[in-house]
């Protein structure tokens, strides 16, 4: 990857990240603008991140996604793409505490950013709890949307836990219960086409030590 | 090894290993992402390249010009590949539209070039500077119209007769005569068709997701016209399929092309928006269910055709098959139709011809037991046969739908359940519904290499792929089993076509299939292993890491000191298949509430009762069961390509348009399986439950919502637009 000279004046533009993120996101996808633009070759710009607890500095294409970032620069292919348009949660990351979809946000916005993606929650030989349920729980079938599942379901625990209310809080002057119908709710943006879904509202009540609705004891 | 005679007792049976619940072996991997699907391959030698795939933009005619000049000088571009320099094409046996399309259009989305860059984003960009000119056809798009220009086929889609039903239903006191449709469907499976493509010479291996290795293998090798054994084809993880990935796509055939052209590694992934239209879907059907009965319930009459679409040389949904073998009844008729579409190819999903069948008959079911003042469990139970009703002195091999429905209806709670709309919860109207759920048994040929080394590791070979239903697991409690040691000393390598060809995942065939394979290797192990021991002849008994023969034992991995051991053998069958009808059953069991003001579907609980012969996991056949059960609820509530009857293309075609069912959607569901064992299927005497789950869900949701409503919709999916005039009032 080169960079032109072109790139170098955007950078100073795209230097406030509020004003970068508007940019880059407006010219997004298609990017001719900008290609023509500058001396023929895509402006990159550089970021650092620090991606499972390792600091990373990347030159990238300002029209990388934060996925491709971690699945084409950086191989970290544990976090998927399904779809690339923030419609099936396969890309889910954890990104200062909350959980996004990578595919819709530009990784040049992430400077300076905390990172966790699925690789960094647990390996094979040392499972984090939820990667641990999922198996025992069989909460999964091809496995494809899979990470995702667990970065969602990682964050929603403690989204319920530090009290932000969902669709189906009943009252939101009150904390949200622990209930699997608040998960259900929560992981909805999370397809799983395999339809493991009773398996991983199972999977997941089994980490927040409740018991999931509808199971007979 | 062939299987022509019922299985006798064999090691299978003792059951240490196969049949118990087991966490899947390759679950570590799947749950720490560290698990390779398609384009994730980082060890292929050399930087790959990036293909973007650009779809055509008519549903037929012609590409009168196509200008790449601007994308080719786009920064990054290292190459551009359309039908003008992609070289001489041929099509697979398998494929009815071209996956290159160009100069001739067959349908929206047909590939027509692919972009290879440097960079994701610079084949993106130059992929949108491409200029098409085209030359647009009329078409038909609309199955409904095209109908009265159906055809019928021959050979196995024939129609068929038994006595004579145009009598016996004109004559039955109790008659039924409705028509149902079901929509155009798709796979939506998680992972996107994707390749990487790398030639070496004149040979090329690609790294793709596909449920059939050596079909696969063959179809690329006569699309490129190059000798089958200069493709290697590698795909160990495969991020659903659905049958979707049963055949070659554009994704392996572009990212050839394009590997070729760019003289490197080129990765290629369907974006998202292409799939539904690109790839293949299920049809849509018409169905007419004709239904006569005596007074006390019994089928005097049953016929059931159905209308279906596809391009020219394509094939037919075969919506009526179960017709023919689930229900008794003297005089019985199915007849299918195919009319010649425009639209994308359709082609074989998740339990093809079943699952759209039993979403009409098992309504019908339902509406004829309302007629007869008949409980609708009792009517099913009542018209059971336990042998072929076409051919009578062919018995099942096994037939437990009986029990599956019994007992499904006592673990339910069915008893409880009151006339159409009488169950209130508050706004919930509550209903109750039931369906049979009904499957051909299918055995495939299915080979398997199995390997001993002088550590007592054992090494199973084969090209079998695993799409998320367990097939790495069951293939290696199979070969603990035969050999007697614990699952953690075999491992299981799949899907690469360099291992002998099994018989792929499809048809729910895989996993008997695959495991009897297995056995036929182990068998052949097990003989060398006593040879290689000197233990002579006698029944040799393999257990806790030893073999025994009559007094003498020893170690396994003493039989491999010298070397290791490697036996390979396939599993084919014989005429049992004809003797017997080889089918799996279950009943589905659905409780959903209806929101009265607004009409809105909620599914409150769901059971499968599952009758399929030896579960060989039963931890990942229930999940493989609750999977399809939600994809039975995405058919009845919500699935459907909407065509576009002008331009001829499905207008839904991405994740967020396509619909299909989240977490908040699904309850927990209950599955039970009845404790069977087949001996006339294979010596593994399992058979499939991967599409037994889908079939005849849908049609329980559609009964339950009657059963709430009153309202009785007939045309997939019920959406509440359909049923909320017809409510009644609410203040
Ligand atoms: S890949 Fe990001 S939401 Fe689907
Ligand atoms: S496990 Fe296959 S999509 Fe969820």
């Amino acid at each position: 990857m080169t960079e032109g000279c072109g790139a170098i004046s955007r950078r100073d533009v795209l230097k406030t990240s509020a004003a970068g993120a508007a940019i880059a996101g407006s010219l997004g996808p298609g990017g001719m603008a900008m290609a023509q633009a500058g001396a023929n070759a895509p402006p990159h710009m550089p970021v650092r991140m620090e991606v499972n607890g390792k600091p990373v500095s990347l030159d990238l294409d300002t029209r990388t996604t934060l996925l491709d970032a971690l699945r084409e620069h950086l191989k970290f292919t544990g976090t998927k793409k399904g779809c690339d348009h923030g419609q099936c949660g396969a890309c889910t990351v954890i990104v200062n505490g909350r959980r996004i979809n990578s595919c819709l946000t530009l990784a040049v916005m992430h400077e300076g950013d905390t990172v966790t993606t699925i690789e960094g929650l647990g390996t094979p030989d040392n499972l984090h709890p939820m990667q641990a349920a999922f198996v025992a729980h069989d909460g999964y079938q091809c496995g494809y949307c899979t990470p995702g599942q667990i970065c969602s379901a990682v964050s929603v625990l403690e989204e319920i836990r530090a009290g932000i209310p969902s669709h189906v809080t009943q009252d939101i002057g009150k904390a949200p219960a622990m209930t699997t119908t608040e998960m259900r709710e929560r992981m909805s943006g999370n397809i799983c086409r395999c339809g493991a879904y009773s398996n991983i509202a199972e999977a997941m009540a089994d980490v927040a030590g409740v018991k999931a609705e509808g199971v007979k004891a | 090894m062939k299987f022509d005679t019922p299985a006798g007792t064999n090691p299978i049976d003792r059951m240490r290993v196969v049949g118990q619940p087991t966490a899947r072996i390759d679950g570590p991997l799947k749950v720490s992402g560290k698990a390779p699907y398609a384009y994730e391959h980082h060890d292929v030698p050399g930087k790959p390249a990036y293909g973007y795939v650009v779809g055509a933009a008519i549903a037929k005619g012609a590409i009168r010009s196509i200008d790449t000049a601007q994308a080719e000088r786009a920064p990054g571009v290292i190459t551009v590949v359309t039908h003008r320099n992609a070289g001489k094409l041929g099509k697979g046996r398998m494929n009815t539209a071209n996956l290159l399309g160009g100069p001739r259009v067959e349908h929206y989305h047909q590939a027509i070039a692919v972009v290879v860059a440097e960079t994701f984003e610079q084949a993106r960009a130059a992929a949108a500077m491409i200029d098409v000119d085209y030359a647009r056809d009329g078409g038909t798009f609309d199955l409904a119209a095209a109908k009265t220009g159906a055809a019928e086929q021959g050979g196995e889609n024939a129609p068929t007769a038994v006595g004579d039903f145009e009598g016996a239903f004109a004559s039955a006191p109790v008659k039924l005569d409705a028509t149902y449709t079901t929509p155009d469907q798709s796979h939506s499976m998680m992972e996107p068709h994707a390749t990487i493509a790398q030639w070496d010479g004149d040979g090329v291996t690609v790294w793709t997701s596909n449920q059939m290795v050596a079909w696969g293998k063959k179809e690329l090798a006569a699309t490129l016209q190059i000798a089958p054994e200069k493709v290697r084809l590698v795909s160990p993880y495969i991020g659903g399929g659905f049958g979707g990935k049963l055949f070659l796509r554009s994704d392996v055939v572009m990212a050839s092309l394009a590997s070729r052209a760019a003289k490197r590694p080129v990765k290629v992934a369907l974006q998202r928006p292409l799939i539904p239209n690109n790839t293949t879907h299920r049809p849509a059907t018409i169905q007419r269910i004709r239904v006569g009965c005596s007074r006390d319930g019994k089928i005097t009459a049953i016929g059931h055709e159905s209308w279906s679409g596809n391009l020219p040389d394509g094939d037919l949904e075969t919506a009526t098959m179960q017709t023919k073998l689930l229900y008794a009844g003297p005089n019985r008729m199915t007849a299918m139709r195919l009319a010649v579409l425009d639209l994308p190819e359709g082609n074989a999903m998740r339990a093809p011809g079943e699952a759209p069948g039993l979403m009409a008959l098992e309504i019908a079911m339902d509406e004829m037991a309302e007629k007869l003042g008949m409980d609708p469990v009792k009517f099913r139970v009542i018209n059971d046969t336990q042998v072929d009703p076409e051919k009578p002195d062919r018995p099942f091999s096994q037939r437990n739908l009986v029990r599956c429905l019994e007992d499904g209806a006592k673990r339910f709670g069915w008893s409880r359940r009151k006339a159409p709309g009488q169950t209130r919860d508050g706004r919930w109207l509550v209903g109750m519904g039931v369906a049979a759920a009904f499957r051909n048994n299918l055995n495939q040929k299915s080979a398997a290499r199995v390997r001993l080394n002088a550590s007592g590791q054992v090494t199973v070979e084969t090209d079998m792929t695993d799409i998320g239903t367990g097939s790495y697991t069951i293939i290696a409690q199979t070969a603990a089993e035969m050999l007697g040691v614990p699952l953690a000393k075999v491992s299981v390598k799949l899907g690469d076509s360099a291992f002998p060809a099994a018989a792929g995942s499809g048809g729910q065939w895989g996993a008997n299939s695959s495991t009897a394979g297995v056995y036929a290797a182990c068998v052949k192990l097990r003989e060398q292993v006593v040879q290689s021991l000197g233990f002579g002849q006698g029944e040799a008994t393999f257990e806790n890491g030893t073999v025994r023969v009559g007094n003498r034992s020893a170690d396994l991995a003493q039989a491999a000191k010298a070397g290791e051991l490697i036996a390979e053998d396939a599993m084919e069958y014989g005429d049992l298949a004809k003797k017997f009808q080889q089918s799996t059953f279950g009943g589905h069991f659905v409780e959903v509430g209806v929101d009265r003001y607004t009409g809105e579907v909620r599914v409150r609980r769901m059971l499968a009762v599952c009758a399929a012969g030896r579960i060989l996991n039963p931890t990942s056949a229930r999940s493989q069961v609750i999977g399809a059960m939600t994809m039975g609820v995405g058919g009845a509530l919500m699935e459907e390509l909407a065509v576009d009857k002008r331009f001829g293309f499905f207008v839904n075609h991405d994740l967020a348009g396509y619909e299909v069912p989240v977490h908040m959607d699904i309850p927990h569901q209950e599955v039970v399986f009845l404790d069977e064992a087949d001996d006339k299927v294979s010596p593994m005497k399992a058979k499939g439950v991967g599409e037994l789950g889908l079939c005849g869900v849908g049609a329980a949701v559609a009964n339950a919502i009657y059963n709430a409503t009153g309202v009785r919709i007939r045309d997939y999916p019920i959406t509440l637009d359909k049923h909320l005039d017809k409510l009644g009032d609410v203040a």
